[in-house]
């Protein structure tokens, strides 16, 4: 046994070296990594970085337009908006909110759907026909309306949005986990743990969610993405934050307001909602391509 | 396809939204927070407070309650919208069709463009007109609806597109007064060009919104299926006889890749009437989607019933004709 264990340790630690190499020749991975890297460090740094509090207001400093513009004011970049609050500094913070919502938000579906993926996928029988069904049921509704109407519900606040994200979206993680969980129980190892007598929980925590793991960190990664817009579209339409909050989406809600008087209002927030969105996905897809075989072998 | 198929899906879904209408109903009325506090004045006592309470049902339990919406509903009777003090079921009929005809243009708009780069990418396979399709495909999934009709608007204020309204769903200067919602189709209907005009105006950047990602999907499947159906005998056929490159593709190949994709339109489908939420919101277009939202934030809990409600027997109907229509398209699936 415990040879078998110190053989099969060694050649995971070989696969995960090759894998960490194979990572970092991928260049969706890099490019991805680098933006995430890069909002992370805005968020982190938030407080030393940012110019000016995020939502001091200064009726004086109304509609400053852009350093590109000829009318920019020295000292705010990106300039102000309708109530004379510093845009870099409210996008600098609004990044703390984004990332804090896309990795609580992933972490809490992915919970909640890799334990009932596992049971699902593992049990079968009418552990999975009920799992199963309560997953078909839930992907009928329009899942827009429902965040909207889970947060109206439950009262914003950041805790809120993430609880209506992992309840909506555990489903995402549900179905690709049992199915998974399906295809690695039929494997030689999961065989020959049964034969050795080990329990049927041991098995499936210890022997199978390893397995599965490459996958939950491709799904992981691409929820946060998905958790970055629902953030955005539930701070939209005001369910999120207080509007004076830097969030992204309430940047671009003001700026939809004011859009004739400041067009610039909302084109950085958008911009930076999607340059986040296409690192997360271009991250988890890289990972996707690169994770696959290691986990197949 | 029988008559019997059609009779046993209509029958499937009522269980379905049954299930619906139960989960809603209590999601909405567990936790706390209370509809009646928006409708009262500062002035009100006690006693005003418990009658309407009284008036909308709210003061039984919420089993009791549930048993007389499903009643009312049996009926007809969709209950009375808290915040706009009208019958549920005429204002969502009056705002229905508006999504509707929103929905039907955006869906022209997807499958014209979505075929056209799926054919595009086929005609050009291997080469880099079709890393082009695959490039933009990926580009358009990448950012969702809502982003799109963002925008487009920024797109339209930058560049002073005055002839591209963003908001609204005609303009003020237009005397047309539609006999039902459908202004669209009325007013070509009736001949009126400068109504039919400024309501198209209207649509155009919300439809467009709400395509693209459909678009990139069916380009992407489509694609895929004729990049399939051309490693067929029959297509090597075609090319014995000497039938052109665009002919074999937009003839021989499209017509047996299509059943594919018409299933995933019709799933995806779904998810574009899912996003009038949000496109209508944004582009103040006055169907049910922007409804929605001003009723959620108004905790109106007999119009989000009914809007939700609603929705789900879109969702239920798309999927059924989806149904249909594969059955129609493969034979064999007819006696299914």
């Amino acid at each position: 046994m415990a040879e078998a264990a110190a053989i099969s340790g060694a050649s995971t630690a070989g696969a995960h070296g090759s894998a960490a190499r194979r990572l970092l020749a991928n260049p969706r991975v890099v490019l991805g990594g680098a933006v995430l890297l890069f909002f992370a460090l805005a968020a982190v740094f938030a407080p030393l970085i940012a110019p000016h509090d995020p939502v001091e207001q200064d009726l004086m400093l109304q509609y400053i337009p852009p350093v590109w513009s000829d009318k920019a004011e020295p000292g705010y970049l990106f300039g102000t908006d309708n109530l004379g609050r510093d845009i870099l500094s409210r996008l600098i913070y609004g990044a703390q909110i984004a990332l804090f919502v896309a990795v609580a938000a992933a972490a809490a579906a992915g919970l909640l759907g890799t334990v009932l993926g596992l049971l699902a996928g593992y049990l079968g029988g009418w552990v999975d026909t009920v799992i199963s069904r309560l997953v078909e049921i839930w992907m009928a509704f329009p899942a827009v309306l429902l965040s909207i109407v889970l947060v109206a519900v439950m009262g914003t606040g950041l805790h809120s949005v993430i609880i209506a994200i992992a309840v909506i979206d555990w489903t995402r993680f549900c179905r690709v986990v049992r199915a998974e969980t399906m295809a690695q129980k039929q494997q030689d190892y999961v065989a020959s743990a049964v034969t050795v007598g080990l329990g049927r929980m041991h098995i499936l925590w210890r022997e199978i969610l390893p397995n599965v793991l490459p996958l939950l960190i491709v799904l992981f990664t691409l929820e946060m993405g998905i958790a970055v817009i629902v953030e955005a579209i539930l701070s939209y339409v005001n369910l999120s934050l207080a509007s004076d909050f830097p969030t992204w989406g309430t940047m671009i809600a003001d700026g939809r307001k004011y859009v004739n008087q400041a067009p610039w209002l909302m084109i950085l927030p958008i911009l930076c909602v999607i340059a986040l969105v296409l690192a997360l996905n271009a991250l988890g897809d890289g990972l996707k391509d690169t994770l696959d075989p290691v986990m197949r072998k | 396809m029988s008559w019997s198929f059609l009779l046993r899906r209509l029958l499937l879904a009522i269980p379905t939204l049954f299930g619906v209408a139960a989960i809603v109903f209590v999601l909405l009325r567990v936790v706390p927070g209370d509809p009646i506090a928006m409708l009262i004045g500062p002035g009100a006592t006690e006693r005003d407070i418990a009658e309407l309470r009284r008036l909308y049902g709210l003061d039984e339990s919420i089993a009791l309650q549930f048993v007389y919406y499903l009643e009312d509903l049996a009926g007809g009777n969709f209950g009375t919208s808290i915040s706009m003090r009208q019958d549920v079921m005429e204002l969502v009929l009056g705002r229905l069709p508006v999504t509707i005809e929103l929905c039907l243009v955006a869906m022209l708009v997807a499958v014209g463009l979505g075929g056209a780069m799926a054919l595009a990418g086929a005609y050009w396979r291997g080469r880099s007109g079709e890393a082009a399709v695959d490039g933009a495909a990926g580009f358009i999934l990448a950012i969702p609806d809502f982003l799109w009709a963002l925008l487009f608007i920024l797109f339209v204020v930058v560049f002073a597109l005055d002839g591209l309204p963003i908001s609204g769903r005609i303009g003020h200067d237009v005397a047309f007064r539609g006999a039902t919602g459908f202004l669209l189709i009325e007013s070509l209907v009736r001949l009126r060009f400068d109504a039919f005009g400024s309501v198209l105006l209207h649509t155009v950047l919300p439809a467009f919104a709400l395509a693209l990602p459909l678009a990139a999907i069916i380009a992407r499947v489509l694609k895929a299926s004729i990049a399939e159906a051309m490693t067929q005998d029959y297509i090597l056929m075609a090319r014995v006889k000497g039938f052109s490159r665009a002919r074999i593709v937009c003839r021989d190949a499209l017509r047996n890749a299509l059943v594919p994709t018409v299933t995933l339109t019709g799933v995806q489908f779904t998810f574009l009437v899912g996003g009038t939420v949000l496109v209508e919101k944004i582009f103040s277009y006055p169907g049910i989607g922007n409804m929605a939202i001003d009723a959620v934030i108004n905790r109106d809990l007999p119009l989000i019933q009914g809007l939700v409600l609603t929705f789900a027997v879109l969702f239920i109907a798309i999927n059924l004709l989806v149904d249909m229509s594969y059955a129609l398209l493969n034979p064999r699936m007819r006696h299914g």
